[in-house]
């Protein structure tokens, strides 16, 4: 396979960042969530805006 | 329906089952982007990065429209539903914006023997939309009243939004100026398996958006509430230190000790 430096770099790139992206939102989730009581936690729909 | 989950996650039934697709859908993207296509006769085994160049491009502009529309609806019906959207997906679109950058930079280097090109129109509009979106994000950090803190970040959402046309009909507009090719998905050049492996491609970071912005939402949604907390119990302390102060007055104005 030609150009295969390029294309590991490539793929390695993206699927990494977006995985460190994923992990590092579900953490500020769980971190943000145990700050919040359940009642509060209202995101579902924009009728249940306050 | 009742949606099932746990208070102390971000996670739905919703976004696992999203997850579980992306879980199954990235190695098989894989297998095909790297094993089952062929190669092209111009760019070789360099179009294997296009796979993921591609759909990436597509849903930066998805998630910066997003944002142009989150910001409308935020000034229209001052909705902070809409000014989350609007920041969550600004968050995704400099992600994807980024990435998109970076893979076709790498894809640039064995294709046309650079890895960047100032005088290419395709290149500085996507590095003008990634800086106006960092440049979105940064505003947001600025301490301000909250509203005016969205009023303000919708009104530049807005103007970032107004670039993806001219990022994406660039190649049109302005042909002799860039090295970039034209649409890879309506120029019908492409082979069926090639085509299938493309749109496998864009179907996942689809889903990938989804289930990104799902969660940056919540969030979002979170950080506001912890918010608005803080500011009701400022409020209620400085209520607590004036009626005590009051308080202290009719004390000291009676002088006879007898709290009212």
């Amino acid at each position: 396979m030609s150009h295969l430096g390029y294309l590991l770099a490539g793929w390695i790139t993206a699927v990494g960042v977006l995985a460190v992206y994923a992990w590092r939102i579900i953490q500020k989730g769980k971190e943000l969530s145990s700050k919040v009581p359940e009642h509060r936690q209202r995101w579902m729909s924009p009728s249940q805006d306050t | 329906m009742q949606n099932v989950r746990n208070p102390n996650l971000t996670s739905s039934k919703g976004t696992r089952f999203m997850g579980f697709l992306l879980l199954v859908g990235v190695p098989t993207l894989v297998l095909f982007a790297f094993f089952l296509t062929p190669e092209d006769d111009n760019m070789e085994d360099a179009v294997r990065l296009l796979y993921i160049h591609v759909p990436m491009a597509i849903f930066a502009y998805v998630a910066v429209i997003t944002t142009g529309i989150g910001s409308i609806f935020y000034l229209w019906k001052k909705s902070r539903w809409w000014d989350t959207v609007a920041h969550a997906s600004a968050e995704i679109g400099l992600i994807f914006c980024g990435l998109v950058l970076v893979t076709g930079s790498i894809w640039g280097r064995p294709t046309w023997n650079t890895w960047w090109e100032w005088g290419d129109v395709r290149l500085v509009t996507t590095l003008v939309l990634f800086l106006m979106l960092l440049g979105y994000l940064a505003l947001r950090q600025v301490p301000a009243n909250p509203d005016l803190r969205a009023k303000r970040a919708s009104v530049v959402g807005i103007i970032v939004a107004i670039n993806i046309p001219i990022v994406n009909r660039s190649v049109e507009w302005w042909e002799n100026s860039t090295l970039h090719q034209q649409s890879s998905l309506t120029d019908g050049k492409l082979e069926d398996l090639t085509l299938f492996t493309l749109f496998l491609g864009l179907i996942l970071a689809g889903v990938c958006y989804l289930w990104l912005m799902t969660h940056r939402f919540r969030v979002g949604w979170l950080q506001t509430e912890i918010e608005n907390e803080g500011a009701i119990g400022v409020l209620q302390e400085r209520i607590a230190e004036g009626t005590a102060s009051s308080t202290e007055t009719i004390i000291k104005e009676d002088g006879e000790g007898e709290v009212r």
